[in-house]
């Protein structure tokens, strides 16, 4: 037998090149008409959004020369002046940011007791009653999807200017969130305790303090961590609407054009975030290895 | 055949007076969880008293809440049921563009900054911070900006939406194709492939499904960044909505938000579809 790559018979070859000509003809097709479904999307959405790429390279200039222009004026000369100067009001700012922090951190505690309470009446393998049960979990539903600024709008409307409307529309979304992330760890908890406990007689609240909690609460822990890093950022622009905190500070300086501030301010937002971020990822490693980030 | 302890049969106190030394945790343990529990409520009193909130501004507050929530009954349109129709749809489409442009900015940003596709650390260190920036800044600022250099209106919005997605994107993208395998794109080389091909035909559909699933799911989430960005001026039903808000009209203000509520609802349940479809699609393959 002659050594050798073997090769098919022609007829057969013939066959298999042409059902992967087909094949390969198939998936163009399909890349061919989402690309084309695609591109009409992008058309429609053109016109209802207003784009104008006219207008786009009109401000193009305008858009680098403000980036410019918000960076501060910093000269090797005198530079602790210069950045005196740029940080004329830090201890303002400073304030004003521990103001955010805090309100992010009140809110993050409203939302993360209220959802501890609430998601085991939503939960499906603890409720006690199914209608009850489809209650709550439509009231969580309402607070996740309404944006907590649109919330911060309301309550200013309500409780007036200041960081309480801030503090409660952050709690409100926070315990929306963190209501259906709560109800899904319970869920996959292990029941065997649970039955421990109902079967010696204990009620639904014995239930969930000895059966449930001793095993979700390193969970919740994490995720309320989560959700106030991401509050931190939230609280940064609640102030837009006047609800406290450093928002309103920066969009006074970006409206009137305080090109040097604005740079100052973000710097600050940042660098809070960053450290933030930080520590809370530290605290959550050693919490639980949670995998997901949700 | 030895004795058991029988414990059924004792009386309970007597078993609990046996095992009490099995329940009872160690002092120091007890001391951190009485600690931690201290320390967050001191600190939560010291928030309230620094933030200045009084207790007595929630009862005045509660009734003027219960008021302005009286008067979003029954919902209605004001009249304005057209603008309040086109408004969606111009969030949508706010949201839409953003999402794709962004999604297509930071495609090659993602190899520049994917550890091996970039052998340059440099380079790579600069642009993560970069994207870091991007992303630390919240949309809604995003917005304030562009409106301030592009002027008010729904393109504003777009750009704010494209810019810090691009920031998420890039980290995402480049973790993407960090996770792919090295195996297909040598493949491509060895055979002969330029290193163009080797990112297309060895790259690209390993990260591909990955990215698709996470563009979907971003313009999931910009519905909602949409429908916010409308109250500094950047155009959508954010607008409308904090117009109305402003001028006290709260049950134009009750329509527009179960109009939100519908749309979002709506947007979850398509991109659920789709997304199951994507995965169920490459699963197969």
């Amino acid at each position: 037998m002659p050594a050798g790559v073997p090769s098919l018979p022609q007829h057969q070859l013939d066959r298999l090149l042409a059902s992967y000509g087909r094949e390969v003809a198939r998936r163009r097709r399909r890349w061919l008409t989402v690309f084309l479904a695609l591109a009409a999307l992008v058309l429609i959405a053109g016109r209802y959004g207003e784009v104008e790429l006219g207008n786009l390279f009109h401000h193009l200039s305008g858009l680098t020369s403000y980036f410019g222009r918000i960076l501060p004026a910093l000269s090797y000369a005198n530079f602790a002046s210069d950045v005196g100067e740029w940080y004329w009001n830090y201890f303002g700012w400073l304030k004003l940011l521990f103001d955010t922090v805090l309100i992010a951190y009140l809110g993050t505690l409203a939302g993360t007791f209220g959802a501890g309470v609430l998601a085991f009446l939503a939960a499906d393998n603890l409720a006690p009653s199914r209608s009850l049960r489809w209650c709550v979990k439509r009231l969580l539903e309402f607070c996740r999807t309404v944006p907590d600024i649109v919330f911060a709008l309301l309550f200013v409307s309500a409780f007036g200017l200041g960081p309480l409307a801030g503090v409660l529309a952050i709690g409100i979304h926070s315990f929306g969130t963190l209501g259906k992330l709560f109800t899904e760890v319970i869920e996959n908890i292990d029941l065997k305790p649970v039955e421990g406990v109902r079967s010696t007689g204990g009620r639904f609240a014995d239930a969930v303090r000895f059966g449930a909690l001793p095993q979700i609460l390193p969970n919740l822990a994490s995720y309320a961590l989560l959700r106030f890093e991401i509050n931190v950022r939230s609280s940064s622009i609640v102030g837009f609407v006047g609800a406290g905190g450093i928002g309103q500070d920066l969009f006074v300086a970006i409206r009137k054009f305080y090109y040097s501030d604005v740079s100052a301010i973000l710097l600050m937002i940042i660098v809070t975030v960053a450290i933030i971020d930080l520590v809370t990822e530290r605290i959550r490693h050693r919490l639980a290895p949670v995998e997901t980030v949700g | 055949m030895s004795q058991r302890p029988r414990v059924l049969g004792d009386d309970p106190l007597a078993v609990l007076a046996r095992h009490r030394a099995l329940l009872a945790r160690p002092w120091q343990q007890r001391a951190v969880e009485l600690g931690a529990l201290l320390a967050m409520l001191v600190s939560t009193l010291f928030s309230i008293w620094w933030l200045d909130i009084s207790l007595a501004q929630i009862g005045p507050g509660l009734s003027q809440l219960a008021r302005l929530v009286a008067l979003m009954f029954p919902p209605s349109t004001g009249g304005h049921l057209q603008l309040f129709l086109t408004s969606p749809a111009e969030t949508l489409a706010i949201a839409f563009l953003g999402t794709l442009t962004a999604a297509v900015v930071a495609a090659p940003i993602a190899i520049l900054a994917a550890a091996n596709t970039t052998p340059s650390l440099l380079l790579r260190f600069l642009i993560r911070r970069v994207l870091d920036t991007t992303r630390g800044i919240h949309t809604l600022i995003w917005a304030v900006v562009f409106v301030g250099v592009v002027g008010l209106g729904p393109f504003a919005g777009i750009l704010a939406i494209a810019v810090s997605d691009t920031g998420a994107y890039g980290k995402l993208f480049s973790e993407a194709i960090e996770a792919t395998q090295g195996r297909e794109p040598e493949t491509v080389i060895a055979s002969g492939g330029s290193s163009w091909m080797a990112v297309r035909f060895g790259l690209l559909p390993q990260v591909l499904p990955v990215i698709a699933g996470q563009v979907l799911y971003f313009f999931e989430s910009n519905t909602r960044s949409a429908t916010i960005i409308g109250i500094v001026g950047a155009g959508g039903i954010g607008l409308q909505l904090s117009e109305q808000i402003r001028t006290y009209n709260f049950d134009q203000v009750a329509f527009i938000v179960l109009m939100i509520l519908v749309a979002v609802t709506i947007i979850d349940w398509i991109s659920g579809k789709l997304r199951a479809a994507m995965i169920g699609q490459s699963a197969r393959r």
